[in-house]
């Protein structure tokens, strides 16, 4: 069977795209979760046990407080309170913590340690595993069970004042709110003061049960300029002053006979040294709690605070309360929270939440009888109903208190078991499906590798229909496919029968798994195959037995070629560090930079060398003096020559102002960029100027090869762009007063859409027609670049307005070095498509990208759309995010196959070496994530960067099949 | 023949080599709180005073540089006085360089131009004691086949050694480490001595082992 090597090439990748969509099913835990849809009801509350006695209906003990304030300050660090410097921070709060009624703690939050899944965990008691982070991005209202729910549903009336994130959560939960977005990081007064001017009338009415507070400002001063800045200190004293005031006003409504208040001073996350948050380093993860109430035992000095996890205020504040505990909480109550309260109602407390848990253990867990928590939960809950029998028969005795405290005890170890035991269930990797779909990848790396050996081996074998010789046939006939299917069935067998193996492959239909199986086997046994084959090529040729040899060339690398093998090989080992994960921007752009140099170092031996070579004297001279036979082309030449050589300098230049309007990545994303400068609202008409600038030179680069239509559609479209933009506040038209009606623009980004699809149509068209009716080569490739011209005017919709000078500096180095380096120095079709495929990457990061989930720009999802819709917003902010890649992937194509003095195989050639370029580090990684599956990083830096490498690697599988059409056009015409 | 330039050659790398060494040694001996990490630009610049001077005065002893076919003192002078100015183009140069890999542009300006004197000295200073101020002469050398005597293949192994000890210099910097040594310049500094050092020793090395294939052209 004959297949060409981009067929070849693009079917590897979707193989490889399979592989990695299995391990990522391994990889991610699913969330833990109860089965039941319905929430936790108050009526389903388990009776209280008692040995002997029927049950005696489901009393519930006395709620502990009736009213509630909880003060959440973003990114409130451990140290900021408890700390040395914490006198001087917060004295207030000190004070009460060391001779106040109260408790503290140091509540330890679970990675990844951001806002939202942290209010999440906070609310529902469960961890938000981190692919649960990814699927809601878009933050939708929380439809588990929560504690706010439950709230609400037993008629609490609740009063929400700071980030908008809960009121996105909790729709129609709240009494009274006022959302604060935290949009703008720059401002860490007005979040603050928006949230404090209700607190004085809030505080004097008696209408509402809970109140939550939520502080933004001490995150936003993290993210400007770190933990130890100046700002710090003012902004945590303004912080006490709050926690005096509604302390105070707490204290002076207390009634004699009711029940007390209880106030909440918690932080959501830390802060790392660098001021940002998301990872799991101690800084990060160490949060004060402090729980203040007239019932607590006062203090006499400062102790240690004990440590606990952040869940477990859920489970405190829903017995607290008199609330059932949500179902998939897996924290258990503070026992200092309770110690005021009587045996009996404490036991009670402790049962309740030891049900809650151990209905959650049977729910996740195939065989959680056996586990060491659940079974101790069964003896402390008989011990339970045996001390309540002697308690009601009267018993007041000695022993009656001690074998209450024990049966306490017993509760305490089975709860800190079975939670210990459900946050592990988390962790848990499928490493059946892990490893399939790894070895999935390798075989696909393999064959792609080994066809470069082939196409190294044997080049004109290729060049006339760039076709590879595939037995499939006899391959399926060959005893090895046998074998190995036998082998694979058996693993299978062995794995899903095992046991305790709970994994997604072994849940998969029959049917699928066995054509998986087929396809693997046949990869496998094709791989051998060709293997020897490949190699007994290249044996023939070392040895010289080959009648090639004679017409192949020495195998000299230029410094360019080993830049090029250097700069991928390493790149592919740096991804096993997490530092140059988080900073894998330094990577590209560094490679990028040598690039340029080397690039520019071939111009000049090219320009510099060739003349001296034609100039016949010895004296070396100064290649502008050489002198030419006519003067016209001597001109042309010359000014050919000195723009070449300008090139790559400007390229650098280029890339060095672009590397300054975002700071990405991790360690220097604190420094300021031109971004933030730009996007202050001093500095629009100079972002206005900016952009206007950056479309009319868009303009004028896209427009040179498209037709008059497309010219025209094109011209619009941008103006377009620039209303959009005007309209939706970014930037500004010359009449316009700043600050006068904003809207969602809807209009102006579907007239861009218009215009887009009027594009792509166009080329499409002169695509098809180039095909069918005249095999016009001229037509096929202005049918080419219209469609790139098409992309280009959606991204420039898509991008933020200071991000436009990214999309102009791309088609500006795309335009000079195809004209003056790509094709005047006759680099290959392997060369340029690496030079292209480093440039993608570095203008991914260019834009603002990083390998952090919390970079992706969601907001593109709702250019042109009134609402939120899956699949558009999806598709667009993929786009969107991937703009780069994708943009010079798609100028790859354009140029290889508009270069008609380039052999036909050019585009297979490319296409091959993309995919080639795409799989091996993303194999390389999955092969590493396996390895580092237990790295203290592994789901703050390695995860994330995970997801984004198979996205890639699914971009390029779709570039690729792009790719072959055109291929396929090209042998056709 | 050969074997007696090559053997001057590994006696003149030898006697740089000790000057390096001399320069990281004296200071500490001397200033109170010397240190290679903590007061960097010292030992730079002390490292890179000593390399020119030694430089300058192993050429001329050697009688290295080009004949010049003029002997008035206004020529040597109008030389020396381009030499200087090659020297200092090329410290912006490497600054440039240095600036567009990623270096900030005002924050530790100070730090980025003493690299890029460390690096002129290392590399550009040697051309000028082999090559004089002859631009022609510096392309030629640095393209492909253009060597015509040891010296240059030497020039040649010395500058792409230190240029890559200084390229690979760079990597440790995203680390999260938080090493005194990572400090910028320190890694680039420290990699392109390294490199230097090692180019020193190669040098000699591969050509005396490459002596049989070596055949230079003549003018």
């Amino acid at each position: 069977m004959k297949v060409r090597s981009s067929v070849l090439a693009s079917f590897i990748l979707i193989f490889e795209v399979i592989g990695v969509a299995l391990f990522l099913r391994g990889f991610f835990p699913v969330p833990v979760k109860s089965s039941l849809s319905s929430k936790s009801k108050l009526s389903d509350l388990p009776a209280e046990p008692v040995t002997g006695r029927a049950p005696n209906g489901s009393r519930l003990p006395q709620p502990l407080f009736k009213r509630v304030v909880i003060m959440l300050v973003d990114a409130l660090r451990e140290d900021f309170v408890f700390g040395p410097s914490g006198r001087i921070f917060m004295p207030y709060t000190r004070h009460v913590v060391e001779r106040g009624s109260s408790h503290s703690f140091v509540a330890k939050a679970r990675p990844p340690t951001v806002t939202m899944p942290r209010i999440k965990a906070l609310t529902t008691g469960s961890i938000p595993g981190f692919i649960d982070v990814v699927m809601n991005l878009n933050s939708p209202a929380l439809l588990e069970d929560n504690l706010i729910w439950q709230a609400k549903t037993a008629g609490k009336r609740i009063v929400f004042y700071g980030d908008d994130t809960w009121v996105r959560l909790f729709p129609k939960h709240f009494m009274e709110y006022d959302g604060t977005t935290s949009f703008f990081v720059s401002d860490y007064t007005e979040v603050d003061n928006n949230v404090t001017r209700h607190l004085d009338s809030t505080l004097k009415r008696d209408d509402w049960d809970i109140l939550i507070l939520h502080y933004l400002g001490l995150d936003h001063i993290g993210h400007i300029s770190g933990p130890h800045s100046s700002l710090i200190q003012p902004k945590l004293l303004e912080m006490d002053d709050i926690l005096k005031k509604i302390h105070g006003a707490l204290i002076s409504k207390e009634a004699e006979g009711s029940l007390p208040y209880l106030l909440v001073l918690c932080g959501d996350h830390g802060m790392s040294e660098t001021g940002s948050h998301g990872g799991s380093s101690e800084p990060e993860v160490n949060t004060p709690l402090v729980l203040i109430s007239p019932a607590f035992r006062r203090k006499v000095g400062m102790m240690k605070p004990g440590v606990v996890e952040q869940v477990d205020l859920t489970a405190t504040l829903a017995l607290g309360l008199g609330l059932p505990i949500s179902q998939n909480n897996v924290g258990h109550v503070i026992p200092d929270v309770l110690e005021e309260t009587t045996l009996r109602d404490q036991l009670r407390f402790l049962h309740l939440n030891g049900h809650q848990l151990s209905c959650l253990l049977k729910d996740s867990m195939a065989n959680y009888e056996k586990d060491a928590g659940f079974e101790q939960f069964r003896v402390a809950e008989k011990a339970h109903g045996n001390w309540m029998k002697l308690y009601l028969e009267g018993n007041t005795s000695e022993v009656l208190t001690n074998m209450g405290k024990k049966v306490l005890k017993q509760y305490l170890e089975a709860l800190a078991a079975m939670s210990s035991a459900l946050s592990k269930q988390l962790g848990k990797y499928d490493m059946y499906s892990m490893v399939a779909g790894m070895i999935l990848c390798s075989v696909c790396v393999c064959v792609l590798k080994l066809l470069l050996v082939l196409l190294l081996a044997m080049p004109e074998a290729l060049s006339g229909a760039a076709a590879v010789d595939l037995p499939v046939l006899p391959a399926l006939a060959s005893l090895p496919f046998y074998l190995l299917c036998l082998l694979l069935a058996s693993v299978r067998v062995l794995v899903c029968t095992s046991a305790q193996s709970s994994c997604y492959l072994c849940s998969l239909p029959g049917g699928l798994t066995v054509c998986l199986f087929v396809c693997l086997s046949v990869c496998l046994s094709v791989s051998v195959q060709h293997n020897s084959k490949g190699y007994g090529q290249i044996l023939m040729k070392f040895t010289g037995f080959s009648p090639l040899k004679s017409s192949s060339s020495e195998w000299s690398l230029s410094e360019l070629d080993v830049l090029l093998l250097a700069g991928t090989i390493g790149h592919t080992l740096s991804l096993a560090s997490s530092s140059f994960v988080e900073e894998e921007h330094q990577i590209w752009y560094f490679l990028l930079n040598t690039l340029c140099l080397a690039v520019f170092q071939d111009v000049c031996r090219k320009y510099f060398r060739e003349q001296r070579r034609s100039g016949d004297d010895d004296e070396p001279i100064l290649p502008s003096k050489a002198s030419h036979p006519s003067a016209h082309p001597k001109a042309e030449i010359c000014s050919e020559k000195w723009l070449a050589l300008a090139t790559p300098p400007f390229t650098l230049v280029c890339c060095r102002l672009l590397r300054s309007l975002n700071q990405t990545g991790v360690q220097w994303a604190h420094l300021p960029d031109v971004g933030h400068w730009l996007n202050s609202s001093e500095h629009k008409t100079v972002l206005s100027l900016l952009a206007a600038f950056c479309l009319v030179l868009i303009y004028v680069l896209v427009q040179r090869r498209c037709s008059w239509v497309s010219k025209i559609a094109l011209a619009l479209g941008l103006l377009g762009v620039y209303s959009y933009r005007a309209a939706v506040g970014n930037v500004l038209f010359p009449w316009q007063h700043s600050g006068q009606n904003m809207s969602k623009g809807t209009v102006e980004a579907r007239f861009v859409y218009v215009f887009v699809l009027g594009i792509l149509f166009t080329g499409t068209k002169d695509l098809l027609r180039s095909q069918i009716i005249t095999a016009d080569a001229k037509l096929k490739s202005r049918g080419l670049w219209e469609i790139y011209s098409g992309l280009v005017l959606l991204v420039s919709l898509l991008f933020r307005a200071h991000n436009l000078p990214v999309l102009c500096g791309c088609l500006l180095i795309q335009t000079l070095m195809a004209q003056f380096i790509w094709k005047k120095l006759h680099y290959d079709a392997a060369q340029t498509t690496i030079m292209h495929y480093w440039f993608g990457q570095a203008f991914f990061y260019f834009q603002g990208n990083s390998n952090n989930i919390a970079t992706i720009d969601i907001s593109v999802g709702f250019i042109g759309l009134e609402s939120y819709i899956e699949a558009p917003a999806i598709f667009l902010t993929a786009l969107s995010t991937y703009a780069g890649p994708l943009l010079w992937a798609c100028h790859l194509v354009c140029y290889l196959s508009s270069d008609t003095d380039r052999s036909p195989v050019a585009v297979g050639h490319g296409c091959y070496c993309l995919a080639l370029l795409r799989s091996v580090p993303a194999a390389a990684y999955i092969v590493l994530v396996t390895v580092l599956r237990y790295h203290l990083f592994i789901w703050s830096v390695f995860s994330p960067k995970l997801l984004y490498e198979s996205m890639h690697l699914l971009l390029t599988a779709g570039v690729c099949l792009f790719f072959n059409t055109m291929e396929q056009s090209h042998s056709s015409s | 023949m050969w074997d007696h330039e090559i053997r001057s050659m590994a006696s003149s790398h030898a006697i740089v080599a000790a000057s390096v060494f001399m320069a990281t040694v004296v200071p500490a001996v001397l200033v109170p709180g010397f240190s290679v990490y903590g007061t960097h630009l010292l030992w730079l610049y002390s490292v890179s005073a000593a390399v020119t001077g030694v430089s300058v005065a192993v050429s001329w002893l050697l009688g290295l540089t080009p004949p010049t076919k003029k002997h008035t003192l206004g020529y040597k002078l109008s030389r020396l006085f381009r030499s200087c100015l090659y020297f200092f183009l090329s410290c912006l140069f490497f600054h440039v360089v240095l600036v567009l890999y990623g270096a900030p542009l005002i924050e530790s300006a100070v730090e980025t131009f003493s690299l890029a004197v460390l690096l002129t000295s290392l590399t550009s200073l040697r051309c000028l004691c082999v090559l004089g101020p002859n631009v022609q002469a510096w392309i030629r050398v640095f393209s492909r086949h253009g060597a015509m005597s040891i010296w240059d293949t030497c020039l040649q192994i010395t500058v792409a050694c230190t240029l890559v000890g200084a390229w690979l210099g760079a990597f440790p910097i995203p680390l999260d480490w938080d090493r005194p040594w990572q400090v910028w310049p320190v890694s680039c500094s420290l990699g392109a001595m390294i490199g230097y050092l090692t180019g020193l020793v190669v040098a000699p090395a591969w050509i005396h082992y490459h002596r049989k294939q070596l055949t230079y052209k003549s003018k």
